[in-house]
């Protein structure tokens, strides 16, 4: 069957079988970096976002995704390279392979409560596991991006 | 220095954050075969018979390949130097499967859906046999995991395998009954250590293709493309001048991607077909299929005189290696080797022990790699004996533990599956690392308990630890620059990068040496027909010895500069400066910019190029050292712990970036508590594995980590690359004891078998009260 989808803001049109997973439609349509790792919604690094919410792509039919709109890492670049810039000074980084993932839940996090706390961003993004960071790193960095972006967004 | 110890961002994170092209399965090429393995559903089973009529003959399956399929050639997937110290006792497919999980027949086929739909046609006849998933029952027992005949090990490691034995070792200093006698007080304690599953966000993932001039070239997602290309070329007959392998940004390892895991099912499938294939991990196969840590059993016995001087200590151990022998003796000797040291003025130290195959997942390397096992075993009974001395746990460690300039003779005894090396330690700043640690965690006020509530108690409990930097005499890196016109470099490393960032830390190490900046060093590391060789991400080697490596090939660049520049000003080469970016002599009169002298060896005069190599093996593998302080709180009432703070003071030498050197700790920090608190891999009794998804597998995850502290000490360290040591694995080594020393510290339960779960506390609460 054909579906219709906004991705990252252009409207594209694409087949799909039967019980075909967003993760794979995706990968059809030569996005890569929406990355696989655990398929039972449990690693987050699969993450994009529906209609602005963050869901696992490996658990989203891609039928359930007909006429909305999915974002990936590539619709939020700008976004993603700033926050890649605040990781960098943290030493957040490493692997990199939760990392599209991880921006992805930021964006829509900053979108719903953009001045979280501490605890907050823990709470929010939780379904993002990391196994190489101990996360307080990767915490301080979102932290400085997110006091950055309300800053601009106050200017 | 300009650019080693500055918190210089990754060179390669805002790309990868950007999502780009970068692990291997997004080099797949597109038309590959998609491969499925059938795995054993018994622990323990022969096939007698396999029919794979239907599944070969399903439209769209390209071909199956079983036992019959393959020569029998003995070989190791364990991923290390050769001649390996692990047994050679795995087959690609053998006729025999060891666990749940185990290769039983290989699929590849169009597509995902046809291939899973073919392994449901093949048909196997299995002779079911009994398995052995007691490790404590594996030694000597009536039932033989590896019967077969051909297996062997390389050179002796204690291998007997009709005992079930993997390997084995002894070794003992002075007379342990003698000086256990001569002591006030002995204690004699029992642990054992879980198997952890490495859990890293990128499943196992390789492809394979044959390029334009016929060679066989492999992705993988891999600790070690030096050897895999070996051991591909071994296991299939494969003259190794035809592969390469390529080893792209790597998703994570922690030992897990050492050993080769698919690569040899692409390989084969490829070689036969001609077509291109690929096989990615299931994350249930990572789990079940992959690798665990060794679970072990530690008997300790320690002894000691009423003034808190440590006199001898006896370490038996007993590891479970599961169904092949991967890792089985170093993991275990690394147990002893990069433990014992610790306490270097005993009057006797006794090590030894059994690695005995089971019908268990193997296990194999994982960061800590035995020291994390041996560390959790020597540090909460060194904790014990203090409190029947009535010493404070820190005041008996700063007495008995390894110190600057000083030596154990369990260097020279205990190597990797060979001898080892002796060496003195030329830094070892525990003294301070143990002092500041204290302060940091607050540690007079805090030391034992604190009652917070009625139901709330903290503690604060500590272990010190140390690991190693490469392995003396065998681990080689090695590293090529290149001087590009325009005056910019390459960086050409074996040494490969898993996401510990080793690209960044060479390229800085580079750029210091050359006087430049990160910018002009262009690092390609990790592939076997561009790179120079390395034997990979392993045993804490990569900034020690590739590092060294690394600088060696960037003085010779700076030697070959300065001819040059010589030559093109006529002036002696003694006399010429060069800062980096342009040559002068003495009085800066008589200039030449890097960027000129390049170009016009390229362009104008006298042309050549100009490219340098270094190698380094290490002659020595200094520890890092380190002080770990947990600080507890325990819910009384249901057992439930969260390590509330985590200090952290770390001696690894200069920290080359210390932004990842922190996030080296902390990472292994968050592993430790892991395997410490949550951890478990579970076992039914049928030998099926229930801890197959991170639904049942538990790591740690944001809300678990409260609070970490790390910090790094003043040291410097003369054999390494601007007197750096390792620091990857150091901070996983000291969670497990410290967390259990402080849940003894504040209710008094001593947990020996990790993890240690809110039901073992709660329990250890209510049979202590009932005593009472």
């Amino acid at each position: 069957m054909k579906i219709e989808l906004t991705l990252n803001g252009r409207k594209i049109s694409v087949d799909i079988l039967p019980g075909e997973y967003l993760i794979e439609t995706l990968r059809k349509c030569n996005i890569h970096s929406v990355r696989r790792g655990c398929d039972t919604t449990n690693c987050g690094v699969c993450t994009i976002l529906l209609d602005g919410k963050p869901v696992p792509s490996c658990s989203v039919l891609s039928a359930q995704a007909d006429h909305h709109q999915i974002t990936t890492i590539e619709g939020i670049a700008h976004e993603a390279e700033k926050l890649s810039t605040f990781f960098g000074k943290e030493g957040a980084d490493q692997c990199g392979y939760c990392n599209p993932a991880l921006a992805l839940s930021v964006y829509a996090l900053m979108k719903e409560n953009p001045h979280p706390t501490s605890a907050e961003i823990d709470e929010y993004l939780i379904g993002n596991l990391c196994r190489c960071s101990g996360y307080k790193n990767q915490n301080k960095a979102i932290m400085a991006f997110l006091a950055e972006e309300a800053r601009m967004e106050e200017q | 220095m300009k650019v080693v110890n500055q918190k210089i961002p990754s060179i390669d994170g805002k790309s990868l954050m950007m999502g780009r092209i970068a692990y291997s399965d997004d080099f797949a090429d597109s038309d590959s075969l998609v491969i499925k393995v059938l795995r054993s559903p018994h622990p323990f089973a022969k096939i007698v018979a396999i029919d794979v009529s239907s599944a070969s003959t399903l439209p769209g399956v390209e071909i199956v390949l079983t036992y019959a399929d393959f020569n029998r050639i003995p070989f190791t997937r364990a991923g290390q130097g050769y001649p390996e110290p692990s047994p050679h006792d795995k087959f690609v497919l053998d006729e025999y499967v060891r666990y749940i999980g185990d290769e039983v027949a290989i699929v590849a086929a169009v597509d995902e859906a046809t291939a899973k739909e073919a392994l449901k046609l093949i048909n196997v006849e299995y002779q079911v046999m009994e398995p052995i998933l007691d490790f404590e029952t594996a030694y000597n027992n009536p039932i033989v995991l590896h019967p077969e005949p051909e297996i062997h090990e390389m050179f002796p490691i204690g291998f007997d395998p009709k005992k079930n034995v993997a390997a084995e070792y002894h070794m003992e200093i002075g007379d342990i009954e003698t000086a256990l006698k001569q002591c006030d007080v002995v204690v004699n304690e029992t642990y054992y250590t879980q198997a952890q599953a490495h859990a890293m966000m990128e499943p196992h993932s390789c492809n394979a293709r044959f390029d334009h001039l016929n060679r066989l070239v492999i992705y993988s997602s891999t600790q070690t493309p030096f050897h895999i290309r070996r051991i591909i070329s071994q296991a299939l007959e494969f003259p190794i001048s035809r592969i390469r392998v390529i080893k792209p940004r790597v998703g994570g390892g922690f030992g897990g991607k050492q050993a080769v895991h698919g690569e040899l099912i692409a390989a084969s499938v490829t070689i036969r077909t001609g077509k291109p294939s690929k096989l990615v991990y299931t994350r249930k196969e990572v789990f079940e299929s992959s690798y665990t840590r060794h679970p072990m059993r530690f008997d300790m016995r320690l002894g000691a005189m009423k003034d808190g001087t440590l006199k001898a200590i006896d370490c038996q151990v007993l590891s479970d290696t599961g169904a092949y022998g991967e890792h089985a003796l170093t993991v275990f000797m690394v147990a002893g080797s990069k433990v014992l040291p610790l306490y270097n003025k005993v009057d006797s130290v006794r090590f030894g022990g059994k690695v005995v195959y089971t019908n268990h997942t193997p296990a194999g390397a994982f960061r800590g790699y035995g020291a994390i096992q041996g560390n959790f075993a020597l540090e909460s009974v060194i904790d014990v004996l203090c409190h029947k001395l009535q010493i404070d746990p820190v005041v008996f460690r700063q007495k008995n533990m390894m110190k600057e300039g000083e030596s154990s003779p369990i260097f020279a005894i205990m190597g990797e599956g060979t001898e080892g090396t002796a060496m003195t330690m030329d830094t070892c700043k525990l003294d301070y690392c143990v002092k500041r640690g204290m302060e940091l965690i607050g540690w007079k006020t805090k030391y034992p308990r604190q009652v917070i509530s009625e139901d709330l108690v903290r503690g604060v409990g500590m272990a010190i630890a140390m690991q190693g930097s490469g392995i003396p005499l065998i681990d080689m890196g090695s590293a090529i620059i290149k001087l590009n016109d325009g005056g910019f470099y390459n960086l050409l490393v074996g040494a490969t990068d898993i996401g510990q960032k080793s690209d960044t830390i060479l390229a800085q190490i580079c750029a210091e040496e050359l006087e430049t900046t990160i910018d002009k060093i262009i690092v390609t590391s990790s592939d076997t027909d561009l790179t120079p060789f390395d034997t990979g991400a392993y045993a804490s080697s990569t900034t020690y010895v590739s590092g060294n490596a690394v600088v060696n090939a960037a003085k010779a660049m700076k030697l070959l500069l300065i001819e040059e520049a010589a030559k093109i000003l006529k002036i002696n080469k003694d006399k010429i400066i060069f800062d980096g970016s342009s040559f002068s002599d003495s009085e800066g009169k008589i200039k030449i910019s890097l960027a000129d002298l390049s170009n016009r060896l390229y362009y104008n005069e006298n042309q050549k190029q100009l490219a340098t190599t270094g190698s380094f093996v290490g002659h020595k593998s200094p520890p890092p050292f380190m002080a770990g302080f947990a600080e507890v709180e325990i819910d009384i009432k249901t057992g439930e712990t969260s390590v509330i703070n985590y200090v952290s003071v770390v001696d690894c030498g200069t920290t080359i970036n210390p932004k990842l050197a922190q996030g080296q700790v902390e990472g292994g920090i968050v592993q430790g508590i892991g395997m410490a608190l949550y951890e478990e891999v579970n076992v039914a009794k049928s030998g099926k594995l229930i801890t197959n998804s991170f639904l049942s597998y538990k790591i740690p995850t944001r809300l678990e980590i409260k609070n970490l502290v790390t910090e790094f000490a003043d040291s410097y360290e003369e054999s390494g690359p601007f007197g750096a040591k390792s620091v990857a694995e150091i901070g996983i080594d000291t969670p497990p004891a410290a967390i259990m020393n402080a849940i003894y510290n504040a209710i008094g339960v001593r947990i020996n078998v990790l993890p240690a779960t809110p039901e073992k506390i709660w329990m250890g609460i209510n049979k202590k009260e009932k005593k009472l």
